[in-house]
């Protein structure tokens, strides 16, 4: 019996050494990577097996991001793309900590964060991928088409209209029967690009909107935060007379309706990719493609829409990553179309994407790297 | 690591069967050895913390430069002025965590006292007690997703009607909208219920039998019994398992973000959405910059003092009641 249970003692002492010998190679094996200023990063890309780059920042984009990785994965099975959904700020941060191959934001560098850019990499090099609107999503049983004026939707997010009845809402509304109760007004609780998208237009829309525009701003009193888009979803489901703001592919895939609003020329426009793109249709794009257009002026245009942009830098040190880079993005910006109106997202007018793919040129490989 | 110790012992022993005093030589070695290691756990433990505490003190050291004090009674967080305030937070923290600890100490109690006494057969009293330990092995996020789904549509009826009947109560003067104070509490205290439960039944299980034949044979009654004997000599341990409780409810995150609403105000009424510390973290850590950093990391150095506050009281209330007793 002693004996037994030595034998059972020894076999988990086995595995446990088996288990620490595992972890420890596991450590090693998720591709990295560029560390650090003099580091030669992926050097076992130069074989031409595996290429691996990996990226990380905005939420917002992060559906069709990951669909077009894939997809391009499928198409290009030696190119391995992995993107982490962690945030915008927490993008911006790793890109500029060279812990990743490229960044993602839903708003353009700041001049402090273009300070932050490793001298040896070259320039930071910011390209729109993609555009999505955002929405007001409501839960109001029997009012399947709600119009908001400019003054009712600004009067809802000040806190001031506070029932569904009020005569601001009602006089776009004509014939529709709104009831007498409290609306809720749901945001987002967590710093994010949507609520940047969202509150950057209530700043050009709204006169009285004093709290600013950012990923976190301070809401009035009284109104209800939820996290992610998913939170403010279920939120927006929950409740009945709730009214909360989210991106229009989440605002489709779990089918809530979608408030109608009215632009700046007066006229009220339905969320669609279709009328979120008349958005961004000529109009002048500056040369380092940092355009936000907090309120369009065009008559047919979707009033809240916002880019979502990839951060490259302009010098890689390993050419076949730079190259996989390059063509990825050229693929998403061309063949990746369809994948972005499926997902609900705005694909970039042809002459803006042109454009992007002129400056992909630019990227060029550490010519002076000492050999790998 | 005592069965590697042990291990080692046993094939030191095989191999050196000759002689006495080297036997005893190599014992005395893993004995000394084994004093060490455990010793070197043990420090490792403190200061890690130590370690952790540092860091997050020299992270925030940016924000309490710049708010001082005021830090913990302004009420403002606006990262678009840059300016922040954790009143909210603190107080978001402490009512949700004491609202909790109302409703789950005294269910806690009572379940433990029920499944220590011998009301049961055993065979129903270990699936039982199975049943609730297994409570605590839900994951938070589960409890989140059941609380938004189950439970504030369940809660928001009740708080309706306590609202329409009671709204002159400040605790009830707003209508419920869904998530709040009122869903967060509610969820805590389920899930520090099977802690309290878990370990103040072990408490009473361990009050030395001799202690309530004792009481028995003195003629007291079985009410006499328990209050007055069981209770108090497992005193200590009802409070160590409450105090477990209460240190998992005022740093409860995920599940508390999902059910409170997350606003940044400080209200009588449970049915408002509030904020707790580390909730803010939760929401706000990913997306934050510069000074918004910093003042986060002050709120979690204050969600630890209080951690610490909370743990001083509760060693200071059981020294007392030892005292008295």
């Amino acid at each position: 019996m002693a004996l037994h249970f030595n034998s059972a003692r020894r076999a988990f002492l086995t595995s446990a050494i088996a288990l620490t010998v595992g972890l420890a190679a596991c450590q090693q094996t998720p591709p990295s990577g560029p560390q650090g200023a003099g580091s030669a990063p992926g050097s076992n890309a130069g074989g031409g097996q595996t290429i691996a780059l990996s990226g990380a920042g905005a939420s917002f984009p992060a559906p069709l991001y990951q669909r077009w990785f894939s997809e391009y994965n499928k198409q290009n099975p030696n190119v391995q793309i992995s993107y982490q959904s962690v945030g915008s700020g927490a993008g911006v941060k790793q890109y500029l900590a060279q812990t990743v191959d490229f960044g993602a934001s839903d708003a353009p560098l700041k001049d402090d964060e273009r300070q932050g850019f490793p001298a040896q990499r070259g320039q930071a090099i910011q390209i729109p991928m993609t555009g999505g609107a955002v929405v007001f999503a409501y839960n109001l049983e029997g009012v399947d088409n709600l119009k908001l004026s400019r003054e009712a939707y600004c009067g809802i997010v000040q806190g001031e209209i506070k029932t569904w009845n009020d005569p601001k809402i009602a006089a776009a509304n004509s014939g529709v029967n709104l009831p007498n109760t409290p609306i809720t007004f749901v945001h987002r609780s967590d710093g994010s690009g949507t609520t940047f998208i969202f509150t950057t237009h209530l700043e050009a829309a709204c006169p009285n909107w004093t709290a600013g525009a950012s990923k976190a701003v301070e809401w009035p009193a009284g109104f209800v935060g939820a996290k992610g888009n998913e939170g403010v979803t279920a939120q927006v489901l929950q409740t009945a007379g709730a009214i909360g703001y989210t991106e229009y592919s989440y605002a489709k895939e779990n089918n809530l309706k979608a408030a109608t609003l009215q632009n700046k020329a007066g006229e009220f426009v339905a969320p669609s990719p279709e009328s979120a793109a008349k958005a961004f249709a000529g109009v002048a794009v500056p040369e380092d493609f940092a355009l936000v257009i907090p309120d369009p002026a065009a008559k047919d245009a979707y009033p809240i829409n916002g880019l979502t942009w990839l951060l490259l830098y302009s010098q890689y040190d390993n050419p076949t990553e730079a190259d996989a880079l390059k063509n990825m993005v050229k693929w998403a910006l061309s063949e990746g179309d369809q994948y972005a109106q499926e997902l609900g997202y705005v694909p970039l007018p042809d002459e803006l994407a042109n454009r992007v793919v002129a400056t992909l040129d630019t990227i060029k490989v550490a010519a002076a790297t000492p050999a790998q | 690591m005592s069965l590697l110790v042990e291990e080692i012992m046993t094939l030191l022993a095989r191999d050196s069967q000759g002689t006495i005093n080297q036997r005893s030589r190599v014992s005395r070695y893993v004995d000394v050895g084994f004093k060490w290691l455990t010793g070197f756990f043990a420090i490792a433990v403190g200061l890690t913390l130590l370690a952790i505490a540092l860091q997050v003190a020299n992270q925030s050291w940016p924000a309490i430069r710049e708010f001082g004090l005021s830090f913990l009674t302004s009420g403002t967080w606006n990262p678009v002025a840059d300016q922040y305030g954790a009143w909210p937070a603190i107080y978001g923290t402490l009512v949700s965590s004491f609202l909790a600890l109302l409703m789950a100490l005294p269910i806690g109690v009572g379940v433990a006292l029920f499944l220590s006494e011998d009301f049961l057969p055993s065979r129903i009293q270990q699936p039982l007690v199975f049943l609730i330990e297994l409570l605590a092995a839900i994951p938070s996020v589960v409890y989140g997703l059941w609380g938004i789904f189950v439970l504030i549509p369940l809660l928001s009826k009740l708080g309706l009607w306590l609202h329409q009947n009671l709204g002159w109560v400040p605790f009830f003067s707003t209508p419920p909208r869904g998530p709040g104070m009122y869903v967060a509490s509610v969820i805590l205290a389920i899930m520090i219920l099977p802690i309290i439960a878990a370990i103040s039944r072990d408490a009473l299980v361990a009050v030395p039998s001799e202690l309530r034949q004792a009481a028995y044979g003195l003629g007291a009654t079985r009410w006499e019994t328990i209050l007055k004997v069981i209770l108090p000599s497992a005193f200590s341990g009802i409070v160590g398992g409450t105090m477990l409780g209460l240190g998992r409810a005022l740093g409860e995150t995920m599940a508390v973000t999902m059910v409170i609403g997350n606003a940044n105000t400080v209200s009588p009424s449970i049915f408002s959405p509030a904020t707790t510390i580390a909730s803010l973290l939760a929401n706000q850590f990913a997306e934050a910059s510069g000074l918004q950093i910093s003042s986060l990391m002050y709120t979690a150095l204050i969600l630890f003092g209080l951690t610490l506050i909370v743990n001083i009281l509760a060693e200071v209330l059981v020294r007392t009641m030892r005292q008295r007793l």
